[in-house]
C-alpha cells in the first residue's frame, strides 16, 4: 500500500479541517524553514498509482465522491484514457515543433493530463471555461481544434478561436487575471437564472496574485456558480510552492467562506468525481468551490525554461511513478477493461493526430501585414485609419520603386 | 583603466553585484531571481553569493513585490525589484503610481524611496503577447518617477548603479533584445550623469534621437545614410524622465532637423513631448517639422508581424528623407 492510497482514506477539506499553518516564528525573512506542504499529501484518490480502484467502503469521504463516478463504464474509462493519450501526444508534438523552430514557445502540460481531462470531462456543454495558457487537455475536452491552440505559440495570432463556439475562453497569459473574468461571468449566469456553471483554471503560483484573492472574495460574496480549479504542479517557473504560500492551498477557501478540497491530480477518476461534485454545488446555487489538483509539471515550465537550474532529478523521478496515464493503463489491463488491440489502435490514432498537427502547423501562413490594424476597435477609430493608410502607402512605395 | 568587454546582460549582473558589495542595504527582489537567476539570468549567481536574505525570490504577485519594496525602503533598504516582463508590470502599476511616485511629496520631502524597478522591455525576440511592450510613456507621464533605459553595456553597468544610488524611484527599462549585444565597459571610469543625453555619432544634416533598443537601429540608419552622402547625428537620450532637452537642443541647433524614434506607439508617446518641446525651443532653427517614427495605435502584434511593426532601418531612413525634403 502506497502513501497515496493510505492518504486516500483521509481526504482533506478545508471546511471542518483545523490545522495549524506551521509555526513561523523564526526571524528569517527570505528563507522559509517550515514545510507546510505535507510530504505525504492527503487527497481524494479513487485510483492508486498501481491502478487499483480505492474501495468506496473503506472510508466515508471516499464513499462521498465515488458516487460521482458510479456511472462511469469501462467504455468511459477507455475514453478518458484515449483523451489523456491523445492530449499527451499533441503536447509532445508541439514541444517537438518548437524545437524545430515552428513554434516560438510552448507551455507543456506533461504530467497534468489527468487533472485536465478529469475536470474537463466533468463539464457540460453549456458550462464556460476560463483557462490559463496550459489547458490543452481541457481545450481538447471542449472540442477546440488542437491546431488552433498553436497559433499564438507560433506567433500568428493572439488567440485563434472564437471563445463562444465551445464556451472555452482565450488563453490568458497574465497570471491570475482570468479568475476574475470567470467570477464575473458566473455572476452573470446567476443573474440570468441559468443552471450552468463556470470553471477557472490557474496554477499554484497564481494563487499569490491579488486578482485571485479578489476573485475568491467576489465569488463568495455573490455566491457565484464558479469552480476554481488550481493545478498545483509544485512549481511556478523556478519557485516551489513554499515560496508562494505557507498554508496548503485548498485550505485557503475556508477563509473566504466556501469549501476547498485537495484531489489527487494524477488520478483522472478522482478529478472527474470532485469536479462534478463542485459543479453540482454551483448549479444548485451553493456557490464557489476551490479544487486543488495536486499534480506535477513533468517537463520544463515552457520551452524557454531550464529546470536543471532549480529542480532535483530525484523529485522528477519520484513523480514519474505516479504518471496519470500509466495508472489508468494499469487499471484497464488488470481489470480486463482494454486489450492490446485497443492500445495498438490508439497508438495508430496518436500517430495520425501527430502527423496532422505537424502538417497544419507547417503550412500555417503568416498573417497579412495589415492585420496589425485589424480589430483594434469594434467601431473603428480615425487614428488607426490614418496610420493604416500611411503604412500602406509606405509599403507600396517599395513595390513601385526599386 | 580596466576595460572589459561584456554583454549588456553581463554588465547588468556585474552592476548589481557591485551595488550589493558597496551597500549592504541593497536588496534584490522578484520572481525567479534566486536560483534561476531570473528568466534572462540578470541576477545569475547573486543569491549564491549574497544569500536568500538579500536576493529574494518573491511570491508571484507584482503588486506585492512593489508594495513590500516600498515598505522595505521606508525601513532604510534600497530594493532593486525585477518585473519579469513589460506586460506584467500592470498589477504593480497601482503601487507604483499611487504610492511609490507620491510619498516623497506627501511627506513634504522627508521620505525618500530609493526603489529601482527593472523591467525587460520592448520587442524583437519573437515572444508571445505581453512580452514585447514598451510602456515607458505610462511611467514618464507620472510625476515623482524617473525613467531611464540604457542602450549599451557601459550604460547598463553605470546607469543601473546610479539608479540604485538615486534617492528617487527609478523605472529602469532594459532593452531585452539587446541583452546579448557586447560592448566595452570601463569599470573604473567616472560615469556621466544619469539623465544626460549623449551624442553617439556626429553629423551635420539631421539629428536622430532614440533610447534603449532603437539606438542601434538609428546608428545603422546613420551609417546607411552616410553612404548616400547624408550626415546624420545620433543622440542617445538615455533618460525619458527627465529628458535632457538642453543636450538635444544643442544637437538640433547644429543639424536643424530632428527625427525621434521609439518602439512605443507614437500617439502621446515620449516622441510627442520631445517634438513639442524642441519645436518651442528651436523654432527658428528648424528646417523641417520634428518627425516621429514608432509603434502604431494598435496592440503589439503577434511575433510573425513584429518585424513589420517595429521601426527598422527602412522606416527610419524614410523619415530622414522626408525631413530632408522640406
Ligand atoms: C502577472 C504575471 N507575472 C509574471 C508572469 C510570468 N510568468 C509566466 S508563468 C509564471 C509562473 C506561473 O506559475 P503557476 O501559476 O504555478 O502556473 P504553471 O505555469 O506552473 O502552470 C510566471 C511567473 C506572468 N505571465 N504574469
Amino acid at each position: 500500500m502506497t502513501v497515496e492510497s493510505t492518504a486516500a482514506r483521509k481526504p482533506r477539506r478545508s471546511s471542518g479541517t483545523k490545522r495549524a499553518a506551521g509555526a513561523a516564528s523564526a526571524r528569517k525573512t527570505a528563507a522559509a524553514t517550515a514545510q507546510p506542504h505535507d510530504a505525504e499529501p492527503q487527497l481524494v484518490q479513487l485510483l492508486t498509482p498501481e491502478g487499483e480502484r480505492v474501495d468506496a467502503g473503506d472510508h466515508p469521504d471516499v464513499a462521498e465522491f465515488a458516487p460521482f463516478v458510479a456511472d462511469i463504464t469501462t467504455e468511459d474509462l477507455r475514453g478518458l484514457y484515449r483523451d489523456m493519450v491523445l492530449t499527451r501526444r499533441f503536447d509532445g508534438e508541439a514541444t517537438a515543433l518548437q524545437r524545430q523552430g515552428e513554434l516560438g514557445l510552448w507551455a507543456s502540460l506533461l504530467g497534468q493530463e489527468a487533472a485536465q481531462i478529469g475536470s474537463g470531462r466533468a463539464l457540460r456543454d453549456d458550462d464556460y471555461v476560463f483557462p490559463t495558457y496550459r489547458e490543452h487537455g481541457v481545450a481538447w475536452c471542449r472540442g477546440v481544434d488542437p491546431t488552433n491552440l498553436l497559433g499564438m505559440f507560433r506567433g500568428v495570432n493572439h488567440g485563434g478561436w472564437d471563445p463562444n463556439t465551445n464556451n472555452f475562453h482565450l488563453y490568458t497569459i497574465v497570471i491570475g487575471s482570468q479568475t476574475l473574468h470567470a467570477t464575473g461571468y458566473a455572476m452573470g449566469v446567476a443573474k440570468d437564472g441559468a443552471d450552468s456553471a463556470v470553471i477557472a483554471y490557474f496554477g499554484d503560483g497564481a494563487s499569490s496574485q491579488g486578482d485571485v484573492m479578489e476573485a475568491f472574495n467576489f465569488s463568495a460574496v455573490y455566491n457565484s456558480p464558479v469552480v476554481f480549479f488550481c493545478q498545483n504542479n509544485q512549481w511556478a517557473i523556478s519557485e516551489p510552492t513554499e515560496r508562494q504560500m505557507r498554508v496548503p492551498l485548498y485550505q485557503r477557501a475556508q477563509g473566504f467562506g466556501f469549501p476547498g478540497i485537495r484531489v489527487d491530480g494524477n488520478d483522472v477518476l478522482a478529478c472527474l468525481a470532485v469536479t462534478r461534485w463542485a459543479l453540482e454545488r454551483a448549479r444548485r446555487g451553493e456557490g464557489p468551490t476551490l479544487v486543488e489538483a495536486f499534480t506535477y509539471r513533468m517537463g520544463a515550465h515552457t520551452t524557454s525554461d531550464d529546470p536543471t537550474k532549480y529542480r532535483r532529478d530525484e523529485e522528477t523521478a519520484a513523480w514519474e511513478s505516479k504518471d496519470p496515464i500509466l495508472r489508468l493503463k494499469a487499471h484497464l489491463l488488470a481489470s480486463g477493461g482494454a486489450d492490446e488491440a485497443f492500445f495498438a489502435e490508439l497508438e495508430a490514432e496518436s500517430e495520425t493526430l501527430g502527423k496532422h498537427v505537424r502538417e497544419v502547423v507547417r503550412s500555417m501562413p503568416d498573417p497579412d501585414t495589415m492585420a496589425i490594424f485589424e480589430n483594434v476597435y469594434a467601431d473603428g477609430h480615425a487614428l488607426v485609419d490614418e496610420e493604416r493608410a500611411q503604412f500602406a502607402a509606405y509599403l507600396a512605395s517599395f513595390e513601385g520603386g526599386e | 583603466m580596466a576595460i572589459e568587454k561584456m554583454s549588456i546582460a553581463k554588465a547588468l549582473n556585474e552592476s548589481l553585484r557591485k551595488a550589493m558589495e558597496t551597500d549592504p542595504k541593497v536588496l534584490i527582489m522578484g520572481e525567479d531571481v534566486g536560483k534561476l537567476g531570473g528568466v534572462f539570468r540578470i541576477t545569475d549567481g547573486l543569491q549564491k553569493d549574497f544569500g536568500e536574505e538579500r536576493v529574494i525570490d518573491t511570491p508571484l504577485a507584482e503588486s506585492g513585490i512593489v508594495g513590500t519594496a516600498i515598505g522595505l525602503a521606508l525601513r532604510g533598504y534600497r530594493p532593486v525589484v525585477e518585473i519579469q516582463f513589460d506586460g506584467f508590470v500592470f498589477p504593480a502599476y497601482d503601487q507604483i503610481v499611487t504610492q511609490l511616485a507620491k510619498m516623497h511629496a506627501r511627506s513634504l520631502g522627508t521620505i525618500k524611496l530609493p526603489v529601482v524597478i527593472r523591467i525587460p522591455y520592448a520587442g524583437g525576440i519573437g515572444a508571445v503577447e505581453h512580452h514585447s511592450e514598451s510602456p515607458e510613456t505610462l511611467f514618464a507621464h507620472v510625476p515623482g518617477l524617473k525613467v531611464v533605459s540604457p542602450s549599451n553595456a557601459s550604460d547598463a553597468y553605470w546607469m543601473l548603479q546610479q539608479a540604485i544610488l538615486s534617492d528617487d524611484p527609478v523605472i529602469f527599462f532594459e532593452p531585452k533584445r539587446r541583452y546579448w549585444d557586447k560592448g566595452e565597459v570601463d569599470v573604473d571610469a567616472i560615469p556621466g550623469e544619469l539623465h544626460k543625453a549623449r551624442v553617439t555619432r556626429s553629423g551635420t544634416d539631421l539629428t536622430l534621437a532614440a533610447y534603449g533598443p532603437m539606438v542601434k537601429v538609428c546608428m545603422e540608419a546613420a551609417a546607411a545614410a552616410a553612404e548616400e552622402g547624408k550626415s546624420v547625428e545620433v543622440v542617445d537620450l538615455r533618460s525619458m524622465s527627465p529628458v535632457d532637452f538642453d543636450g538635444l537642443q544643442a544637437s538640433v541647433e547644429r543639424t536643424r532637423r530632428l527625427v525621434v524614434v521609439h518602439e512605443a506607439p507614437v500617439f502621446l508617446g515620449v516622441g510627442a513631448e520631445i517634438a513639442a518641446r524642441i519645436t518651442e525651443r528651436c523654432f527658428y532653427h528648424l528646417e523641417a517639422p520634428v518627425l516621429r517614427v514608432g509603434g502604431f495605435h494598435a496592440p503589439y502584434p503577434p511575433a510573425r508581424l513584429e518585424d513589420e511593426y517595429l521601426p527598422g532601418l527602412d522606416r527610419v531612413l524614410d523619415a530622414v528623407d522626408r525631413s530632408l525634403a522640406y
